[in-house]
């Protein structure tokens, strides 16, 4: 008997899918609070009011206000579409990038494949946050340009994953049937190659959810992604930052929000990864 | 173990290129004329065409692309990274001291990560289920979400504001590093009890293990000449990758707490405009990066021999 093989409680496979559906709904209630959050702001986000400036949380302004008098609930709640939705975007668009590069170089193998790889592997070879930092730097805040500088790292880690699950899928029995049948390239890979591996991609796109989102706040942080008066949790950090010790509350909700965003998000990765893992052994 | 030493080398050299190259891109993709830039960057007097054709020259932008790139790379290798816009300093003079300083605060945040992050992550291990085990896995949660720069500013308030112990404005000596090391240090643990958890957890579950106890072998003789030492290898290669997330945080941990490292000094450098810093800070970055993995490869290759080149 192993002695450290301990009987500990394992959640069940039925368990770890209503935790990962418990998630999602968290998210998406998430997701839904953002798209409907400017109608319900309690006073206008980007109005200064000088007679307001750095005012502690009071009846008018249940989070207070910050430098310029403006309220930081609303601001907060207006950053979240920005904050989220942008994360979400971000990981979309690696993951469709990173996955068509991954398959061409998976199916065509050769030469393609060895250029997609070889570039894959420049990409990795710089520590992610720099770049990122040095490309937005170089061609200047806006949150486009966090979004590329973020996202020409991104796209390599759904390419090498869909190139690895395409060369274990192309010899499958099916993949051949399709070739004898005469199906295209094309056609084999987006209706056998892509439906079949679909799902591990999906769950890595799930953790890098939190880990997107964390990098565009940090880049706005930064000053290198969303400007200012627009609102992003990361950007009215750095705006208020300066009035830490007259006005903490403008710096400590956003970031209240930004963690607590972070976690559910984070949380929602793991929930998904664990669901698939258990299923996969099944 | 040569041989493999050779290969890991010989793969680095495309990959060499490609960074040098897309550096060298980084100027280029920057909107507007180089020679402009450097021509206006220090102050804000206007520059005639004239000038503007004469800095060109000087600055060899009027050659192909190819041979500005061959030109720069043959510097480069030579240590010369060109000029400052600013100042017109040379830039490996200016990166030179701030890289020691940003080296002092990376090795005092990855000892300290790695000395809360071992002992806690073989505990959660060991004592799967436990209170502990429990406790130390929420906290590395919270860890994990919690971003550098967000904990930067939490420890400002609380250390600074709340408790009074520490300058706001910090300079760059010891008392100035306590700060900095921890916000770099706790998300870094955080990822570290983590996956070491998991790394020991999976080397505990193996059927040696079953066996060595079958034959009555103590537990904790198991735990420390076997399954830890077998760990060792990839708990080395956790560490080796966590230095890129390392020098990305350094960015904003230096920024925030004024460490003269280079991470402040790219982004002054990105304030001020200063493509040529920003491109040497890059490179730099790139190839340490680069060395670390190699040497961490190596090591784990001299670990755990039967890992072999992909």
């Amino acid at each position: 008997m192993n002695p450290f093989r301990k009987k500990s409680k394992q959640l069940t496979r039925e368990q770890l899918r209503n935790r990962m559906f418990l998630m999602l709904g968290i998210a998406a209630l998430l997701c839904i609070f953002a798209l409907v959050a400017p109608f319900l702001t309690p006073n206008d986000p980007n109005l200064p009011n000088a007679a307001y400036m750095n005012a502690a949380p009071c009846k008018e302004f249940p989070l207070g206000a910050d430098r310029y008098g403006r309220c930081v609930l609303s601001r907060i709640m207006i950053g979240a579409r920005t904050s989220i939705f942008a994360a979400v975007a971000l990981v979309l668009a690696t993951f469709l990038v990173g996955s068509l590069f991954g398959i061409l170089s998976g199916y065509y193998g050769g030469v393609l494949d060895t250029v997609i790889m070889r570039i894959a592997d420049i990409f990795l070879a710089f520590p992610q946050m720099v770049l990122a930092i040095a490309v937005a730097g170089v061609l200047g805040g806006s949150l486009l340009n966090a979004m590329i500088a973020l996202g020409i790292t991104g796209w390599t880690q759904y390419a090498r994953l869909a190139r690895t699950h395409t060369m274990a899928l192309k010899n499958e029995p099916f993949v051949l049937a399709a070739k004898m049948n005469g199906s295209s390239g094309l056609q084999i890979m987006a209706r056998h190659i892509l439906p079949n591996m679909i799902g591990p991609l999906t769950v890595n796109a799930a953790t890098q959810i939190g880990t997107n989102m964390i990098g565009i706040a940090g880049l706005s942080f930064l000053g290198l992604g969303v400007v200012p008066p627009k609102a992003e949790w990361g950007s009215m950090i750095n705006e208020s930052r300066a009035y830490l010790q007259l006005a903490p509350w403008s710096v400590l909700f956003p970031a209240v929000a930004i963690i607590v965003t972070v976690m559910v998000f984070n949380y929602l990765g793991d929930a998904v990864r664990d669901y698939s893992d258990v299923s996969e052994a099944k | 173990m040569s041989k493999y030493i050779g290969k890991r080398l010989l793969s680095l050299i495309p990959i060499l290129i490609g960074i040098s190259f897309l550096t060298f891109l980084l100027l280029y993709i920057a909107p507007g004329d180089p020679a402009q830039k450097r021509l206006t960057s220090n102050n804000g007097v206007a520059v005639t065409q004239e000038q503007i054709d004469n800095m060109r020259e000087e600055m060899g932008l009027n050659r192909p692309f190819l041979v500005q790139y061959g030109s720069w790379l043959g510097k480069a290798l030579t240590g010369d990274l060109g000029e400052s816009y600013k100042d017109s300093m040379p830039v490996s003079g200016k990166l030179g001291p701030a890289f020691q300083k940003t080296l002092q605060l990376t090795v005092t945040s990855l000892l300290l990560a790695l000395l809360v992050s071992i002992p806690t992550g073989i505990l959660s291990a060991v004592y799967r289920g436990s209170f502990w085990d429990h406790l130390f896995r929420l906290l590395s949660f919270i860890g994990n979400s919690l971003p550098n720069f967000l904990l930067s500013i939490l420890l400002m308030y609380f250390f600074c504001i709340q408790l009074n112990l520490f300058p706001v404005i910090a300079t760059g000596n010891f008392q100035g590093l306590f700060l900095p090391t921890l916000a770099l240090a706790l998300p870094m643990a955080s990822r570290f009890v983590r996956q070491i958890r998991a790394e020991v957890l999976e080397e505990l579950g193996k059927d040696y293990v079953t066996g060595l106890a079958a034959r009555g072998v103590q537990s904790h003789r198991v735990l420390f000449r076997n399954v830890l030492r077998n760990s060792m290898a990839s708990i080395l290669t956790i560490i080796g990758i966590s230095v890129g997330t390392l020098m990305g945080g350094s960015v904003v941990v230096e920024t925030i707490f004024n460490w003269p490292g280079v991470g402040k000094l790219a982004m002054d450098s990105i304030t001020a405009r200063d493509y040529p810093v920003i491109q040497g800070f890059v490179l730099i970055m790139a190839l340490v990066y680069v060395l670390v993995n190699l040497l961490t490869d190596l090591a784990h290759h001299w670990l755990d021999p039967r890992v072999e080149l992909e």
